[in-house]
Order: C-alpha cells, then sequence, then structure tokens
C-alpha cells in the first residue's frame, strides 16, 4: 500500500540556493551549479523579542516554511506541520556543553528553551499563529524520509493538508569533527489530500531495499551525501524537470523509499 | 480513528522495573523521588534515578549506542516479556512491517555533556571513542530499540520535548491507518542528564522538595528518568475483556511562547477535545484524566483551567509526577502505561506528595487512591515550544 499526496509547495534554501526557483534551473541542467554559503534571511515574521533569540536552525526552517506555503497560496495558520532535522541547534547545544563542563555549570536559560528539537515547530507556530498540530522528528542520516513519511501518513490518515520541512545546520567544532555537516540546507513540501490549482503534481511513496537514487553532477551529489535534508533532492529534481517517474530515496541502512511522481507544470 | 490494541506494554521509572513493581508501588502510594546525587551534580532538588541503570550492559553487538539512555531502555525492554512479545509480532507481520517510534528529548546527550570534560587542552578535541550518531543524537534510541528488536520497518524519534512520548502513539497511529505498517513499537526514554538538570534550574522551574502537582504550595517540578513502551496493533474481532485500546489521540501547539504555557490552557483544550472527537466520545465519558501536572505555578494553572473547560468540575483526575518525577520526553509513554495499569487494576491514582490542593484550581484532583472500574481514561502531555498531545485508553465495549 503507498501513502499518497499532491505536492502543492516547494522551498529550498542552501549552499548556492536561494529558493525554489534557483534550485530548479540547477536540478533541470539549466545553469551550473555554483556552491556559495547558506544565506539565511532573518525571520521577520517573529516579534523581535524573539528573533534575537533564534539560532540558525531557527532562521532556516522559517524561511523554507514560509516560501513553501507562498507558493502553495496557502494561510499556514491552519495547517498542520512536520518538522524533521538529523540534529537540531548544533551551536546551541556546543556552547550549552561548553558551559556544562565549567566548574560554575552556569547555563543560559534562554540557551536551555531554545535547545529542545522542536524549537523550530514552536518559533513557527508562535510567528504564524499556527495551532494545528506540529510534530517533529529526528532519524539521523535518514530524517528527510522519516520527515516525508510521517507528512504522508498524515495526508493519507487524518486527510488534511501537511506542510514538511526537513532542514539541517552544520555542527561547530569540535562535534563538527564527529558530525561534519558543512553548512545549511533545507527543504519544504506542501502536501494535500486533493487537487488545488497550486498542485504541481503528486507523489505516492511506498517502502523498497532497491537501493537510493543518486545525482549525476558530482558537485550536487556531494551535497545530498553530506547534508542528510539533501537526501530529498532527487524528488524535488523531477519536479525541476516537470517530468513523471519513479525514485529511491535514501532513508534507513536496510530500507529505502520508492516515490512514484506526477508532475504536470 | 479506528482503535489499536496494545498487545503489550511495560514501564520502568523511579517507582519500579517493570509493571508489577510500578502497580505496587500507585497501590501504596509510594514515590520514588530522592535528594539529587546524579553524577557530580550539586543542585539542591529532588529527583526520580531508576536504580540499577549504571549497572546494565547492551547486547556486544549494540556496544557503539552504550550510554545511560539506551542502558534505561534496554533495562525497560527486558521486563514483562516485552522483547519476546515483539519477536511473535515480528513473526506474525514480517519485521518490515512494524514500525519504531520512540519519543525523547535528551536522548544519550549525557554523553556529550562527558566527553566536553574530556576535551583534548590543545586542539579541544573530543575522545576518539565518543560516537555522536549512536549515543547523543535524538535518533539513537530509536535505533537502538529498532535493531534490539531486530525490526526493519520505518523508524523515527519524535523529540518534542515533553510531549514527545504521546505523541508516538499519533505517528503510529497514522501509518497503521494509511496501511505502510500492520504494528509499532512506540515508546518513550530519557534519562537524567546534566543539561536538563541545570536547564530547568536556569529557569527556576525545579522544587527543593519532591514536587507537589496542584498543591498550594507548588513550586516546580522534579526531574525523573523512565523508559516505557508498546506494542500496537489492529484490534482483534474479540479482544480480551481486560485489553488495554487506544481510543484517540488529539494534538495542537500553543502559538504562544516557547517556554511557558497559554495562560488559559487554550493549546491543552484544543489537544482534549480532538482527542475526544478522534475517539467519538463525548466528554462525560472520561472517568480520570491522567494530567500533565508537572508542579509548576502557571503549568498546573493553566491544565487546570483547560480540563474544567472541556469537562466540567467534575471529573476526577491526578498527576503521578509526585510519583515519578517529570521524566519529560517519557512522561507521555510512562503515563500511557500507569493509565492501561489503572484500568486494568481498577485503581484511579491519587497524587502523590499533594496535600493540601489549591482551592484556585477548579479541576478534582485526588490526593487519595480510588478504587473505581473506570473504562475510558485521558491522558495529557504538554511541552516546551507549545507541543501538546492528549491520548484517550479504554477497555473494550
Amino acid at each position: 500500500m503507498s501513502a499518497f499526496a499532491y505536492v502543492d509547495g516547494i522551498g529550498v534554501l542552501g549552499p548556492g540556493f536561494g529558493g525554489w526557483p534557483d534550485a530548479a534551473a540547477v536540478l533541470n541542467g539549466e545553469n551550473a551549479y555554483a556552491p556559495t554559503a547558506t544565506i539565511l534571511p532573518t525571520p521577520q515574521l517573529l516579534p523581535p523579542a524573539e528573533r534575537r533569540r533564534t539560532g540558525r536552525v531557527v532562521k532556516l526552517a522559517l524561511a523554507v516554511a514560509l516560501e513553501t506555503v507562498a507558493r502553495a497560496d496557502l494561510n499556514p495558520a491552519g495547517t498542520a506541520s512536520v518538522f524533521s532535522s538529523s540534529g537540531g541547534d548544533g551551536h546551541n547545544c556546543h556552547e550549552i556543553c561548553a558551559a556544562l563542563a565549567e566548574p560554575s555549570r552556569e547555563i543560559s536559560p534562554t540557551r536551555f528553551s531554545n535547545s529542545v528539537h522542536n524549537a523550530a515547530a514552536g518559533y513557527w507556530s508562535i510567528a504564524t499563529g499556527a495551532m494545528a498540530p506540529s510534530n517533529v522528528l529526528c532519524a539521523f542520516d535518514a530524517s528527510f524520509a522519516a520527515g516525508l513519511l510521517e507528512a504522508l501518513a498524515q495526508v493519507s490518515a487524518d486527510g488534511r493538508s501537511v506542510l514538511m520541512i526537513a532542514y539541517d545546520t552544520e555542527y561547530p567544532a569540535p562535534l563538527h569533527d564527529k558530525r561534519p555537516i558543512p553548512d545549511a540546507f533545507a527543504i519544504g513540501l506542501l502536501l494535500s489530500p486533493a487537487r488545488s490549482r497550486a498542485s504541481l503534481g503528486s507523489i505516492a511513496a511506498t517502502l523498497t531495499d532497491a537501493v537510493a537514487e543518486t545525482l549525476s553532477e558530482p558537485a550536487l551529489e556531494s551535497l545530498r551525501m553530506a547534508i542528510p535534508a539533501a537526501r530529498g533532492l532527487p524528488l524535488l529534481r523531477r519536479f525541476a524537470l516537470r517530468e513523471g517517474g519513479a525514485t529511491v530515496l535514501d532513508y534507513l541502512e536496510d530500507t529505502r523509499v520508492h516515490v512514484q511522481i506526477e508532475s504536470w507544470r | 480513528m479506528n482503535p489499536l490494541l496494545l498487545k503489550s506494554f511495560t514501564a520502568t521509572s523511579c517507582i519500579g522495573a517493570g509493571n508489577a513493581q510500578t502497580r505496587e508501588s500507585l497501590q501504596r502510594g509510594r514515590s520514588g523521588l530522592a535528594p539529587c546525587g546524579f553524577e557530580t551534580v550539586r543542585l539542591d532538588t529532588y529527583v526520580g534515578e531508576v536504580a540499577g541503570v549504571d549497572a546494565q550492559s547492551l547486547p556486544p553487538a549494540l556496544q557503539t549506542y552504550d550510554c545511560r539512555n539506551n542502558r534505561l531502555a534496554e533495562l525497560a525492554l527486558r521486563q514483562d516479556r516485552f522483547l519476546e512479545e515483539v519477536a511473535a509480532a515480528a513473526h506474525r507481520w514480517g519485521r518490515g512491517r512494524i514500525g519504531v517510534f520512540i519519543g525523547t528529548s535528551t536522548s544519550g546527550i549525557l554523553q556529550t555533556e562527558l566527553a566536553y570534560r574530556e576535551r583534548a587542552p590543545d586542539s579541544g578535541e573530543l575522545p576518539r571513542d565518543f560516537h555522536y550518531g549512536a549515543t547523543h543524537n535524538s535518533f539513537s534510541i530509536a535505533d537502538y530499540v529498532r535493531r534490539r528488536c531486530e525490526l526493519s520497518g520505518p523508524a523515527a524519534a519524535v523529540s518534542c520535548a515533553c510531549a514527545s512520548s504521546a505523541k508516538v502513539f499519533a505517528s503510529a497511529q497514522r501509518m497503521i491507518e494509511a496501511g505502510l505498517i500492520d504494528a509499532a513499537v512506540v515508546g518513550g526514554v530519557d534519562s537524567l542528564c546534566l543539561t536538563t538538570l541545570y536547564g530547568f534550574h536556569s529557569l527556576q522551574l525545579t522544587s527543593h522538595s519532591p514536587c507537589r502537582p496542584f498543591d498550594r504550595s507548588r513550586d516546580g517540578i522534579s526531574i525523573g528518568e523512565a523508559a516505557a513502551f508498546a506494542l500496537l496493533e489492529r484490534v482483534p474481532d474479540a479482544p480480551a475483556d481486560d485489553a488495554v485500546l487506544l481510543l484517540g489521540v488529539g494534538e495542537s501547539s500553543d502559538a504562544h511562547h516557547i517556554s511557558s504555557p497559554h495562560p488559559e490552557g487554550l493549546g491543552a483544550r484544543l489537544a482534549m477535545q480532538a482527542a475526544l472527537t478522534s475517539a467519538a466520545l463525548a466528554p462525560e465519558a472520561i472517568d480520570y484524566i491522567n494530567l500533565h501536572g508537572t508542579a509548576t505555578p502557571s503549568n498546573d494553572r493553566s491544565e487546570s483551567q483547560a480540563v474544567s473547560g472541556v469537562f466540567g468540575p467534575n471529573l476526577v483526575c491526578s498527576s503521578t509526577k509526585g510519583a515519578t518525577g517529570h521524566t519529560l520526553g517519557a512522561a507521555g509513554a510512562l503515563e500511557a502505561v500507569i493509565c492501561a495499569i489503572s484500568l486494568q487494576a481498577e485503581l484511579l491514582p491519587g497524587g502523590t506528595g499533594t496535600r493540601d490542593v489549591d482551592p484556585q484550581l477548579t479541576a478534582r484532583y485526588l490526593t487519595e487512591n480510588r478504587r473505581f472500574p473506570a473504562r475510558r481514561v485521558l491522558s495529557n502531555s504538554f511541552g516546551f515550544g507549545g507541543a501538546n498531545c492528549s491520548l484517550i485508553f479504554g477497555l473494550p465495549g
């Protein structure tokens, strides 16, 4: 049995990608991939007090979420969301662990509040007034597919639209040696149970033990492998090419996700 | 929603390893909270530490996963024949048709806290034997449980702070409903670490005494640790009379503040109403609520307003955190198992540690155990970030 949804919006932010149009033009071969450091916009949507407290991971997730709902022409307040990140806020985590290694062990209450893995989801709900359910996952390198399956199951079981955001940021030294994520990258998908004017196509997912599809352009393939959220790029490539077909997305060691795609604009 | 069967369940916390000890502690109103002597922590607070975690070993093939959180999971998985029940389910459905969804807030972060003390003086490098992915990362716990149970279906850690392991029931329910899996191992595991002990202290949210939910003099939480698991399947045609079913799930977001609840409990109300809708039940059908009841002044006030708003002033409720402490990301699953035990033992647990119920809180708080054959109970879990989840459990019929 497969889990099915229409795709009503796509958002992307990452090295060399300022949004979905940038990424689409590279993925469909129109432009060469020219990676530059990811630029994260300040989340203007948040009240100033909250804006000051947010780290890179929140800025990244909010920016991609905003792009995704804007492209789907949707009011986010009533939309359920799934946030999936392979590790949360590494900079904040580093500061806390460094402080806890000092004799005084004094950690900042703001840092502690922001250390929850669901910080980005919390700030998204504060920024948009969304009181709809929000789930927040982590599946290490499998986080993109885990988020996609959770979102598709919600669309299918609950019959409602779901905003899915997969997002990762780099860890600073010394954690960086143990978890060498090079930069910030995120993908957003707005998934719906019914076709609308915004629909770009549809996806249907099943579990498989087939191997994951790779990207032929070496720089894109190294991005796909370096940042867990970028494991979703082969799916986005189909939408960039406006062609249907199938792809296999990386997931767990012994399980991958087969996605059948219809793309009509 | 279509109800699901809790085919097997187990809980390990400071009030006992496994269901029999947990039930006995609930029957005796025993608290497991004690002055904090964890690791090198010097804080004037009480904690709910599980006995025997340090001595628990992991199977040789899973040694890279070795950390306090996974040891606690291993200790809990060995109770109540849970591993055997999962193995039987894998035989019934196939290993790839069983999902694993585990809630945690801090996973094995203690391992990183300890590693930071061992950084190389010159380079700042972390010790060579420190495994970030297998210990600290939130997914470590779900990965460990999946490998330990020899399953190959979908898996994820759910990390929505203190609502994490209530939400795993919702994730599993949807994935079964969508037909991607036939069964799921769900649970919650959180263990003591410096981040939460010093973090809640920095927010002035920990009590110097054992916590007293809903008490007039309540002044903060006692942090606990726990691991609790359930095996979920579709309900068979003729379930046993004492089979425990998941009847409803309800979730919401506060959209209010990152670390304080909505003052009138608006998000909590939405979650409880959504759970009732999902179970197709009227508020009158609920016999008892296991509250989130953390014992901070604002949390209990907000939850009490929400409960009275949805259920009126007469529904009995209590928080079991006076016995177990607040087990954070494990609280949802621990309290789900406590609800299952309450249904089977016909026991509504009184809130341990609470003596003088705050008259300003309008919900009808139980301070003594009550023998009552409840049919349907609701459990609340709310977390930082404004994550809310309510679950409804019941007996068949």
